[in-house]
């Protein structure tokens, strides 16, 4: 068993210790990734700057194995969000972000904010992926004593800033720390992740008026627009639409893309980095439970984990690829 | 027993005026030092800072869930803040915030909220807070305190930026007479024994430690000997201070512009209950809400004067012996 969690921030020593030893662990059944993932390409910190479009989704066809690997094997956890959000979170971390895996409290590295917490299944296995652990503790999901607890736990995951799980709260946190970057006259950037249900809470539109009163320049939010809540469609429990128009009304910098096509992520990505003066959003069209034909468009796979049946079907489409 | 006129010190200090004024202070001295307001910086006093250190005062508008998590951000990103509004909504509005984020995440939050207890007066129940020791204390790894005067309310502040992790800090809207000396220093976890007695223990938090002062005087003259307790440091409670006043005086008297439930009498009623059970009474607010009238009113309501603290202590003396 793994060592009962740690708070890395604070510099205790288990947890980062194993990241150091395991820069990154290549797993046994991706030569792709081995090929693209050249000796040069590992040195951190990075920008990654993986650009190619056929690249990126060999690594979130991989990324996807792993969350419902992880998922199956844990037996609970939210499987749809985790799929929906892979893209996204896969172009913002191997293409974007400034990391350093062997170190996860780099000063000068961008920053990441989950706020729908319970796609953490996703950024776990992209963490692991780029180094901050070791991979193999994917499969200690959600067990007594893991460093990867249900919901992020910033207090014990390297490579986690914020606890999150309680919705609509990660927007004002970006807020927080992009105003702190902002005093310090630093071009980091920070990205939060936000899922289309949650924007339901007032605490969402409190923080994007603060954003823009602060003109926060420096703030990316990627809104995960899979159209699905536990409860139902979101048109069904609670209209969000018209999105973008509310957004752009609230004084942000407003892109809708396809969430699911790289070229247009990045491009995005890179829109977004050029304002200086707004925040930004990019609102990201995306498929609930995406990559698995049986998951897609489904309501019940937002808080369910597969079934044996169902795994081995979706284990067996993601690997036919 | 004639009636007690409401203290009249020769001098008298605003806990948050003092706040407002020591946070000017501070702000020269740590660069790193930032102040959230969510529209009350009139009221809590950050208004002096903002004056100042423009660019790093940050006002979020009425909009308290998003104060506490700005909070948390700039925390995250190295920033010492300090977050301020009325105590009622900042442990009340953004009890979520404060639990998921600043304490789940043992951030570097001090949120120091004025209009703490029932001497707020004329504004009424709506905006006074007698249940916010309680939403604060029930939190792990938060610190929670409250300044009995001026100089507790200076040192208190002045340790509270070099303690790494979430604080809470109660300030009041009307001035209290001074107890401490202007040099005053803090010392996290630790109560103050204030007077020293054999026949009960009286202990209070805020305005109600200058009361149980003056209830000790008052039971001197009957011939009583009252220890006073300033708990100021609700969070983490000297424990072994309560335990010793037990033993040595064997009955306490708490007393707390809050419910007697959750607050200062639930935090030393736990102590007594886990080690050395004695006779306890616990005068606060009792399952109620405040309502508007003159501080002094609402103090005789509740039962919060030095004539109430010292009939509750002849109460424990008496139950001390016919048990």
């Amino acid at each position: 068993m793994f060592p009962l969690p740690q708070t890395w921030k604070k510099l205790q020593p288990l947890t980062l210790t194993a990241c150091r030893m395991v820069p990154v662990v290549i797993p046994s059944s991706s030569g792709d990734w081995k090929n693209m993932t050249k000796a040069g390409a590992l040195l951190f910190p990075r920008p990654m700057q993986l650009t190619d479009p056929a690249q990126l989704q060999e690594l979130a066809r991989q990324v996807r194995v792993d969350i419902v690997e992880m998922l199956y094997r844990a037996g609970s956890g939210h499987v749809g969000g985790s799929l929906s959000a892979t893209d996204l979170l896969v172009a913002l971390f191997f293409a974007r972000m400034r990391l350093n895996p062997a170190d996860a409290c780099w000063p000068e590295r961008d920053f990441f904010v989950l706020s729908k917490g319970h796609a953490a299944p996703a950024l776990y296995a992209i963490l692991a992926r780029l180094g901050f652990f070791p991979r193999e503790e994917l499969f200690t999901l959600r067990q007594f004593g893991s460093h990867l607890q249900g919901h992020p736990d910033s207090k014990c995951t390297p490579g986690v800033e914020v606890p999150t799980g309680s919705l609509g709260q990660g927007l004002s946190v970006a807020n927080g720390l992009a105003l702190a970057l902002q005093l310090n006259k630093s071009p980091q950037r920070v990205y939060v992740l936000l899922g289309d249900g949650e924007v339901q809470e007032g605490q969402i539109w409190e923080a994007a008026m603060t954003a823009a009163h602060y003109r926060l320049g420096n703030l990316t939010a990627l809104l995960d627009r899979n159209r699905l809540q536990i409860d139902g469609h979101t048109r069904e429990v609670m209209s969000l639409e018209p999105l973008a128009d509310k957004w752009r009304a609230f004084g942000w910098h407003t892109q809708e893309i396809d969430g699911h096509s790289f070229p247009e992520i990045l491009a995005a990505l890179d829109a977004a980095g050029k304002e200086t003066d707004k925040p930004s959003i990019i609102i990201a069209h995306t498929v609930k439970g995406k990559g698995v034909s049986i998951f897609e468009h489904q309501v019940r796979f937002h808080g369910v984990t597969p079934t044996t049946e169902e795994y081995h079907q979706a284990m067996q489409e993601l690997q036919a690829v | 027993m004639g009636a007690v006129s409401p203290p009249t010190s020769p001098h008298q200090e605003s806990t948050r005026v003092e706040y407002g004024k020591v946070l000017l202070e501070l702000g020269r001295e740590y660069p790193d030092l930032v102040v959230l307001d969510a529209d009350l910086s009139g009221s809590t006093h950050t208004s002096r800072f903002a004056k100042v250190f423009k660019n790093r005062f940050f006002n979020v508008g009425i909009a308290e869930q998003d104060l506490m998590g700005t909070a948390a951000g700039l925390a995250l990103g190295g920033k010492i803040p300090f977050a301020s509004t009325f105590a009622v909504f900042a442990t009340g509005r953004a009890w979520e915030q404060i639990r998921q984020t600043i304490a789940y995440g043992q951030l570097n939050v001090k949120i120091v909220a004025s209009h703490g207890g029932v001497t707020v007066g004329e504004d009424g129940g709506s905006h006074q807070a007698v249940e916010d020791l309680a939403l604060m204390r029930l939190l792990p790894n938060m610190t929670v305190l409250i300044p009995a005067d001026g100089p507790e309310t200076r040192a208190m502040v002045r340790w509270a930026v070099t303690y790494d992790g979430p604080v809470y800090i109660r300030t009041s809207r009307i001035p209290f007479p001074v107890i401490h000396p202007p040099e005053h220093r803090f010392r996290w976890g630790r109560g103050e024994i204030l007077r020293e007695g054999r026949d009960v223990t009286l202990a209070g938090v805020g305005l109600m430690v200058h009361y149980c002062l003056e209830a000790a005087a008052l039971l001197a003259q009957e011939g009583i000997s009252a220890r006073v307790l300033n708990l100021s440091c609700l969070k983490p409670l000297d424990w072994e201070l309560v335990q010793d006043s037990a033993r040595r005086t064997g009955g306490l008297v708490t007393a707390e512009e809050h419910l007697v439930a959750g607050g200062l009498g639930s935090a030393v009623s736990e102590v007594l209950t886990d080690c050395c059970p004695v006779p306890l009474k616990r005068l606060g607010v009792r399952d109620a809400f405040g309502l508007s009238g003159k501080p002094d009113d609402l103090l005789r309501h509740f039962g919060l004067t030095p004539r109430h603290i010292r009939a509750a202590a002849l109460e424990v003396i008496q139950a001390k012996r016919h048990p």
